[in-house]
């Protein structure tokens, strides 16, 4: 059976006033661009807050015109799907700081009449769900019916829970953490350095000097992709394979798997700034509420008055179920409404992307309970 | 009376309950339409799971085999451990664990000591298959199983105590003599207990 491809445009609007930053600093005119999905009842009960991960952006189902490949989310978002477009109104837009249409370090400085590059201010997660909460506004949503994220996105749909608690229903954390460990940040360091010392990269403003750090930003994402697979779904999908039959002594790309790292780094260093990038994991290495709490969580939670799913995945090494159960644990303390799905699933940190079973059953049993 | 009867007037209104092996939440949506408790699950069968959250149960999806660290002691007024405690692998940390987590703690067992089991054995020398016991021995997860005898030695040994308890017949209710010699005439045994 062939599928009908859900045609979507994006939209945009530039949010009213000004936003203080954590940071400090105040950023206005801020711009943003979203999708939506399905249609807003009357009552403007049935909407859902999708936030994206650190590569993702607001094209998170259905197709462009032309285009061959759906939104990052399709396999979830749509007509009788786990997030069923014919039930919910569905809203994804591309976080501040982005780069795919809403303000962000690739922008236009209006001041200097340059693009903002380094010079754009570091963003936090709680930066995010105060705009987002700006979008409600504009969208006249007074309480989401759920706000839904995985990674990245899991860590906005938590600080929703806490930050708004009453302008959401249900938040759905997949494949998140409450903090980055060390080992988190490692990865993340070895991502910057990559940019940083790219020769392209001149200090952040290489739009205005009309290059790009692709090398850098290759790099980023290769090391970035190893940690979203996990050992079995790379030794299945590539084992030892190699590209051609034997070996050629050589330093090309001889394993099917060194091909399709290299391949997946060109096409996201042809489609990504990498001033967003080096700004994404920043937020990500930043994030931790309890630290305001002398590292109880249990405390930060304090305020959640949603129903919360927490969902995390037997072979994601990168957000392991051991740091979603932290989630849930602290949630359990607090005596918050949550539950728990543990997902057997072989994809590692990127099976929150796919259409598992049991994990769109539970979804959508929670979406409609 | 029958076992469900005798949780409900064994809870207070508005108690915190957590059921260890809540399976589809049957109990716990009881619980909670009749009694306004607080209620959460904990279950490990993926299509028990997606039974609680579909009728708003929260339910936690952990082995309870490896561990109940998570929650902390005495954490919440009643645990219920019902028809659970023979598939475990510990039932004596286990027991442990109840009586640490609850205020309270109900937990019912199957009694191997149920004379159906006991004839079953003796008269056709294989393992018992009975209304509370429906599974052959290479199908069943009861692993542990107990006569009321066992059980109430263990709790002594544990230290815990016995507050109250109620025999009920392989149909799961109250009986004459399931009262008078439980160990022989009951199929099941529920247990009110604490530490």
């Amino acid at each position: 059976m062939s599928e009908i491809k859900t045609v979507v445009t994006p939209n945009s609007v530039i949010l009213d006033g000004e936003l203080n930053l954590e940071c400090g600093k105040t950023l206005t005119d801020i711009n943003l661009i979203y999708e939506t999905y399905g249609k807003l009842n009357q009552d403007a009960s049935n909407a859902i807050l999708i936030c994206h991960a650190l590569s993702g952006n607001h094209h998170a189902a259905g197709y462009y015109e032309g285009e061959k490949r759906p939104g990052w989310w399709d396999s979830l978002i749509g007509p009788d799907k786990a997030i069923d477009t014919n039930k919910f109104y569905v809203v994804c837009p591309n976080n501040i700081g982005g780069c795919h249409g809403s303000l962000g370090p690739s922008s236009i400085n209006k001041e200097t009449g340059k693009h903002f590059g380094p010079d754009f201010p570091i963003i936090t997660v709680k930066d995010w769900v105060i705009s987002q909460s700006r979008l409600s506004d504009y969208l006249g949503i007074k309480k989401w019916h759920a706000v839904i994220g995985g990674s990245l996105g899991g860590m906005q749909a938590l600080e929703w829970s806490y930050l708004f608690p009453t302008k959401l229903k249900k938040a759905v954390i997949i494949a998140a953490a409450s903090k980055l460990s060390a080992q988190n940040i490692a990865f993340n360091e070895v991502a910057r350095q990559a940019i940083l010392n790219d020769p392209n990269f001149i200090g952040g403003r290489y739009l205005d000097s009309g290059v790009n750090p692709k090398q850098g930003l290759k790099l980023a994402r290769m090391v970035g992709h190893i940690t979203y697979l996990s050992d079995e779904a790379m030794r299945s999908k590539f084992g030892r394979e190699l590209k051609e039959d034997k070996l050629n002594f050589g330093f090309d790309a001889e394993f099917e798997i060194e091909s399709y790292l290299r391949y997946q780094g060109d096409i996201f260093s042809e489609n990504f700034d990498a001033n967003t990038y080096l700004l994404m994991t920043k937020i990500l290495d930043y994030f931790d509420p309890a630290s305001e709490y002398e590292g109880n969580l249990a405390k930060a939670l304090d305020a959640v008055a949603s129903q919360l799913l927490v969902i995390s995945f037997t072979t994601d090494w990168r957000f392991s179920p051991e740091r979603s159960r932290e989630i849930v644990d602290a949630l359990i303390e607090a005596k918050k409404d949550v539950s728990y799905l543990e997902i057997n699933s072989p994809h590692g940190h990127d099976s929150f992307l796919f259409a598992d079973e049991q994990y769109v059953r539970g979804l959508a049993s929670f979406l409609e309970n | 009376m029958d076992t469900t009867e005798v949780i409900k007037n064994w809870i207070n209104k508005k108690s915190e309950v957590l059921d260890l092996g809540c399976g589809n939440g049957e109990i716990l949506k009881i619980l909670r339409n009749d009694l306004d408790v607080t209620a959460l699950g904990v279950e490990i069968d993926n299509h028990n799971i997606n039974e609680c959250i579909k009728s708003g149960i929260n339910v936690i999806q952990q082995n309870i085999d490896e561990g109940l660290t998570n929650f902390g002691n005495q954490s919440f007024d009643v645990v219920i451990m019902s028809q659970t405690i023979q598939v475990l692998k510990d039932p004596k940390k286990a027991l442990l664990e109840v009586t640490r987590i609850g205020n309270e703690s109900i937990v019912t067992i199957p009694n191997f000591g149920f004379w159906m089991t006991r004839t079953n054995l003796l008269l056709s020398g294989k393992m018992p298959v009975t209304g509370t016991l429906p599974k052959k021995w290479y199908e069943t997860d009861n692993i542990h199983l107990c006569t009321i005898k066992d059980f109430e030695n263990l709790c002594e040994e544990c230290s815990i105590n016995i507050i109250e308890k109620r025999f009920f017949n392989d149909r799961g209710h109250e009986s004459f003599l399931a009262n008078s010699v439980p160990n022989f005439f009951a199929a099941l045994a529920m247990y009110k207990i604490s530490k």
